[in-house]
């Protein structure tokens, strides 16, 4: 295992993840509600009264935070290496996977982690490995 | 007020995302690439997130309802079944092949990136399958 120290940012993914957390802990203790994305999406796609502003206003929020970050400072490098097609591919595999799984990064491996929840244990356990080994096959086997 | 802090709470969840670095999917491949040059950067968004959501699962699990008067149901189920596997089996490939996750995918919607509408089209789409073919069962 090589450490990548020049491209390494502990302060930034460190204070990211805290407003992750705070963000986390208002929906939670304010609106009563549980910031998995996938989750969020998903009551969209079936959706029942009452309960689609709320989903809409959040996703909102999520697509303006990048065009608000612009306006202070110039937003992070953002790179997408993956080509089209697997791309489509990729984005099948998370969507149909999320709802089959019932959550994402956000609600099992921050959510369900942090109340201890076996269910999203397991989870977080199953997507990291595979994300892992996906890598792995990708860049070491195939290529 | 509900959907005012919807908004101001996707919009706080959206910034940790640029500022940890999630939005970029060529650093989410770095953070999954044990074997060639690792960048451990992102271990710790869930070392940032993880201890503050754990105290705000703690004090709503005391509470039972929301500071607007909503109850917090907090998921019930214990089961482990093929589903919730399989599910995360296929979550994790397909995150290993892009990079991207679900929060990350819509927050890209704001930065315009070409290559993101793909990604979002295909993930929707396998959403909407999702609940196609599980609302044929029922």
């Amino acid at each position: 295992m090589t450490i990548d120290w020049a491209s390494f940012t502990p302060l930034h993914s460190l204070t990211g993840g805290v407003l992750i957390g705070l963000a986390v802990a208002m929906l939670l203790l304010i609106n009563g509600r549980i910031a998995g994305i996938s989750g969020i999406i998903g009551g969209l796609l079936a959706p029942s009264r009452n309960d689609i502003l709320w989903r809409i206003l959040f996703l909102l929020g999520l697509v303006v935070s990048p065009v608000l970050y612009a306006l202070f400072a110039g937003l992070p490098e953002s790179r997408i290496e993956a080509e089209w097609p697997v791309l489509m591919l990729a984005g099948l595999l998370v969507g149909f996977g999320t709802r089959l799984g019932s959550g994402c990064t956000s609600g099992h491996g921050v959510c369900g982690l942090s109340r201890l929840s076996p269910r999203s244990i397991v989870a977080t356990s199953i997507f990291m490995g595979f994300g892992f080994a996906t890598v792995y096959a990708v860049r070491h086997l195939l290529s | 007020m509900n959907n005012v802090m919807s908004l101001i709470t996707g919009l706080v969840f959206g910034l940790g995302l640029i500022v940890s670095g999630m939005t970029n999917p060529a650093k989410v491949l770095a953070f999954l690439d044990l074997a060639g040059m690792w960048d451990p950067s992102l271990a710790l968004v869930m070392g940032g997130a993880i201890p503050i959501s754990a105290i705000a699962f703690f004090l709503a699990g005391k509470r039972g309802t929301s500071l607007l008067g909503r109850t917090i149901n907090l998921p019930s189920t214990r089961t482990i079944n093929w589903k919730l596997t399989t599910g995360s089996m296929l979550f994790g490939i397909g995150w290993g092949l892009a990079g991207i996750c679900p929060g990350p995918a819509i927050a890209l919607l704001g930065y315009g990136l070409q290559k993101s509408f793909i990604f979002i089209a295909a993930m929707f789409a396998g959403m909407a399958l999702f609940g196609r073919l599980t609302a044929k069962r029922k």
